[in-house]
């Protein structure tokens, strides 16, 4: 087995660039670096960082595309760092040293993103041994029921991967459960008005209107428990965990994919600002500390490469980067409050500096409790907008291009906070899980002005129709107009509702 | 850490790829499109069915949000997103999943479904490709080549011989004298050389369906011969009433008028041989194309005596494919059938349209020649 730990003079830049990290306030993970080759590299990249992944073609086929990237198109990935404790991380062999050094200060920065940030707070730290572990118990079932079975039963989970609730680790939501059976209760209660000693009374006591109302409240509160679930679910893997026909061996593997799933998302949910964060610091350090006078042309290229937007694209590493600079800028020098926002003078407000000098504070505030979202909601500014040259692009039908649709702060700021909510993923929960009283699936596409990609649905309703077993139904927009598709196991349609 | 299970994805992914291309050889056979995107050696095919559907968003109301000079209603640069930033949901356009293939795994699956026999090479080897390898030892070199025990053991034996070696403190310095270095040498191998010909019909009844007919056939032809010959020399050569030698280029997109002389291309074509491409050291693939009108019945007797006396003896095999036309009477092709029919170094093949551009391809290259 080869050697793939750090050679002696990058162990010492190690230390070097963590006790300066540590100084600046920084607080990581443990991290093990790992030196590896181009080939090996690009496996565990494939595999999403960790060595032991299920079998399954998808990582096969990412590896063919990386190393292919990597051969013909000359592209490189420098590093990689996974959220566990300790953390890995792995470095490609042969990098110039002041590339190692940069990497390894950005990591430092990713590790202490991971360990504080409150989204990950709920992610299993000890993934590394849990992957290996779903590996086995894929394994053991692919040995049992064949290969060729089990793999489809896979990528019948991955295509359904997304209908996850991202917020559901943080808030406590009523769960699908339903405690009671849905019929056959003994005695239905009778809406029986207030106890009377006196007959007379009775009419006072209880007059009709007043009974009627007790009927109405009885009637609803049986409705709402003969729904199914009672609430809503955004869950839908959890709900088809708990209520669809599966075999053993198939809720062993959609709860490992519901898992794993859950494990990758809040890295989704905060690229930006990870990435950012960790830019923000492997500048700092390398610039402040660590690159030598020999080493700073190399860095200042190999950052530029790192935070370059080229063809009108965002990068995140440089939206990140420079949002949390501007905020330090700013909360450095008090331009920020009611007194700064209403200020109208725009001399004064050009030269306005309180010396407050909170940035630091400000920005270790938001690595703690922010997400892409939220941070581009709250710190997003139209003096940003302008310096960084951000522009809204769309669609044009007749020239079949991308073209600049506008410069305007709000529809840049609203453009941006679409893209980003719920992670670029479409609304889509479960309404019925009894639709027609016939055990049919009824799901309903939260639509917010863009239409569902129509091929790809239909194959994920088939999807979901396999694992479900009944017909599913869908209910969503195109065009405009409200529409029900449904799949029944045979046939597919689409009809209007309104 | 055991690294190997990707080999095991791997292989899996490229067996589906591989089964996806092969059910829909027919149809993949049939595009134009590989061929524009044909990269050096790499092309890109689109697999729609193999990416894992999910609900996402469409393009149409699509859009967002990017970072640059340019006003408004000015186009955004066009491209592939580059990766890593799909989760800030900017890059313009959905994208159908293309798999990137090398030109030998498509040739691979090409061979593999037409049940292409491989070919026998004809002819001498030519001396051509160098190939170096490490053989020796040697005391010059660069530092990249040191051979670090040899070079300790000159320095042990040095210190030893002079003296200098202590057992109690048995450090080894080597100085300069005592390196040594990996030496190489080239050493060539032998490899078969092989010729495409390729001769096209260019009178007033080839239209330009007829030539990307021609182009695809030729796309497939190319790929399966390169996966058989180390080198391959393609020429090209036009015809109406006359026959010139021409570039890739003109080929494809020449426009003649005039009358049909098919024995002007035969002659071309033997001359080229006879000059440049030895028989004995080249393997030949003369390819013709026309919609199979010829002029008169003389000089299509002249064509089937030129080929039974001249270019038959020298050539691996001889082609023709005969496209569909409007105003060809597909001759042509029934008078070599019938003169030349039981020689079996003769394939004639007629390609009425694209999905024929698939049994085309068995009959030219399934003898294995």
């Amino acid at each position: 087995m080869k050697n793939t730990r750090l050679p002696a003079n990058l162990e010492s830049a190690r230390e070097e660039i963590e006790a300066h990290a540590r100084a600046y306030g920084l607080d990581f993970f443990p991290i093990i670096y790992e030196v590896l080759d181009y080939r090996t590299l690009y496996e565990t990249a494939a595999m999403g960082g960790f060595p032991t992944r299920y079998p399954h073609w998808r990582f096969g086929m990412d590896f063919d595309q990386l190393m292919k990237g990597h051969v013909w198109q000359g592209s490189t990935i420098y590093e990689m760092v996974i959220n566990t404790n300790p953390s890995y991380a792995y470095l490609l062999e042969g990098n110039e040293d002041v590339t190692q050094k940069m990497v390894m200060a950005h990591v430092t920065g990713h590790v202490d993103f991971f360990k504080h940030n409150m989204w990950f707070a709920h992610t299993n730290r000890k993934m590394l041994d849990a992957m290996a572990n779903h590996a086995t118990r894929i394994q053991r079932i692919i040995d049992r029921i064949g290969y060729d079975v089990v793999e489809e039963f896979i990528d019948t989970c991955l295509s359904l991967e997304n209908l996850i609730d991202y917020h559901s680790p943080y808030i406590k939501r009523p769960d699908a459960h339903t405690p009671q059976p849905l019929v056959g209760e003994e005695e239905p209660p009778v809406a029986q008005g207030l106890r009377v000693e006196r007959d007379y009374m009775r009419d006072y006591i209880n007059p009709p209107e007043y009974l009627a109302a007790q009927r109405q409240k009885i009637e609803d509160e049986r409705a709402k428990q003969r729904r199914f679930p009672e609430h809503s679910q955004r869950d839908i893997l959890l709900f088809l965990l708990n209520y669809a026909p599966l075999e053993r061996w198939q809720h062993t593997v959609l709860e490992i994919v519901r898992d794993e799933a859950y494990y990758f998302a809040p890295q989704g949910m905060t690229k930006i600002l990870n990435e950012g964060w960790a830019s923000y610091w492997h500048s700092t350090i390398m610039t402040q500390k660590v690159a030598s006078a020999a080493e700073i042309i190399s860095f200042a290229d190999l950052h530029s490469g790192v935070v370059a937007t080229g063809g009108g694209r965002l990068n995140p590493y440089k939206l990140g980067l420079e949002l949390l600079r501007d905020v330090e800028d700013r909360w450095n020098r008090g331009r920020f409050g009611k007194e700064y926002d209403e200020c109208d003078d725009i001399a004064a407000k050009r030269t306005w500096d309180r010396q407050l000098g909170l940035g630091r504070q400000k920005i270790f505030e938001i690595r703690k409790l922010y997400n892409d979202v939220t941070f581009i909601d709250e710190f997003l500014t139209p003096e940003f907008v302008i310096e960084n040259k951000l522009f809204t692009f769309r669609y044009n039908r007749d020239s079949d291009l991308y073209e600049i649709a506008s410069r305007e702060f709000k529809e840049i700021k609203e453009k941006l906070l679409f893209r980003l909510t719920n992670f670029g993923q479409p609304f889509i929960s479960i309404e019925d899980g009894n639709y027609n009283n016939r055990g049919e699936l009824y799901l309903r596409h939260r639509h917010e002005g863009v239409d569902l990609k129509m091929d790809y649905a239909r194959d994920t309703m088939r999807n979901l129709q396999r694992i479900w077993t009944r017909p599913v139904h869908l209910e969503t927009r195109i065009d405009d107009k409200k529409r029900l598709l449904s799949f029944d196991g045979s046939d597919y349609t689409e009809r209007r509702i309104d | 850490m055991s690294m190997k299970r990707v080999d095991r994805d791997l292989n899996r992914f490229r067996q589906i790829v591989r089964g996806k291309i092969k059910k829909d050889l027919r149809k993949y056979m049939s595009h134009g499109e590989m061929i524009g995107r044909q990269g050096k050696r790499l092309v890109s095919i689109p697999l729609p069915s193999i990416d894992l559907p999910q609900f996402r968003y469409g393009a149409k109301q699509g859009g967002g949000v990017g970072q640059g000079e340019g006003d408004v209603g000015d186009p955004v640069g066009q491209g592939d997103p580059q990766p890593g930033q799909g989760e800030a949901g900017s890059e313009p356009g959905q994208h159908v999943l293309e798999v990137d293939m090398t030109l030998e795994e498509l040739a691979a699956i090409l061979g593999e479904e037409l049940q292409l026999p491989n070919i026998q090479p004809k002819g001498r080897k030519n001396l051509i490709s160098e190939k170096d390898r490490y053989v020796g030892i040697r005391r010059t070199g660069p530092n990249s080549l040191r051979h670090f025990k040899r070079t300790y053991r000159e320095a042990l034996r040095r210190q030893i011989s002079s003296g200098e070696y202590d057992q109690a403190d048995p450090i080894v310095v080597p100085i300069r004298e005592d390196m040594r270095y990996r030496s190489w040498k080239e050493t060539l191998q032998p490899e078969s050389n092989a010729v495409i010909i390729y001769m096209m019909d260019v009178s007033g009844s080839m239209g330009t369906e007829q030539k990307e007919l021609v182009r695809i056939t030729a796309f497939w032809i190319e790929t399966w011969l390169r996966s058989q010959y180390k080198e391959i020399e393609i020429r090209y050569i036009v015809h109406d009433a006359a026959a010139k030698e021409v570039d890739q280029e003109t080929f494809y997109h020449i426009r003649e008028g005039g009358g049909t002389k098919i024995s002007s291309a035969y002659k071309l074509c033997n001359r080229l041989i006879d000059e440049r491409y030895p028989a004995s050291e080249w393997n030949i693939y003369p390819f013709h194309f026309s919609d199979g009108d010829n002029w008169g019945g003389g000089d299509t007797r002249e064509c089937v005596e030129l080929l039974r006396n001249e270019i038959l003896p020298k050539v691996n095999q001889f082609c023709y494919g005969q496209v569909r036309s409007l105003y060809g009477s597909g001759r042509f092709a029934h008078d070599l059938e019938e003169l030349l029919g039981a020689d079996e170094r003769v394939v004639v093949s007629e390609i009425s349209e694209r999905d024929d551009i698939y049994d085309t391809i068995k009959d030219f290259l399934g003898k294995g020649k």
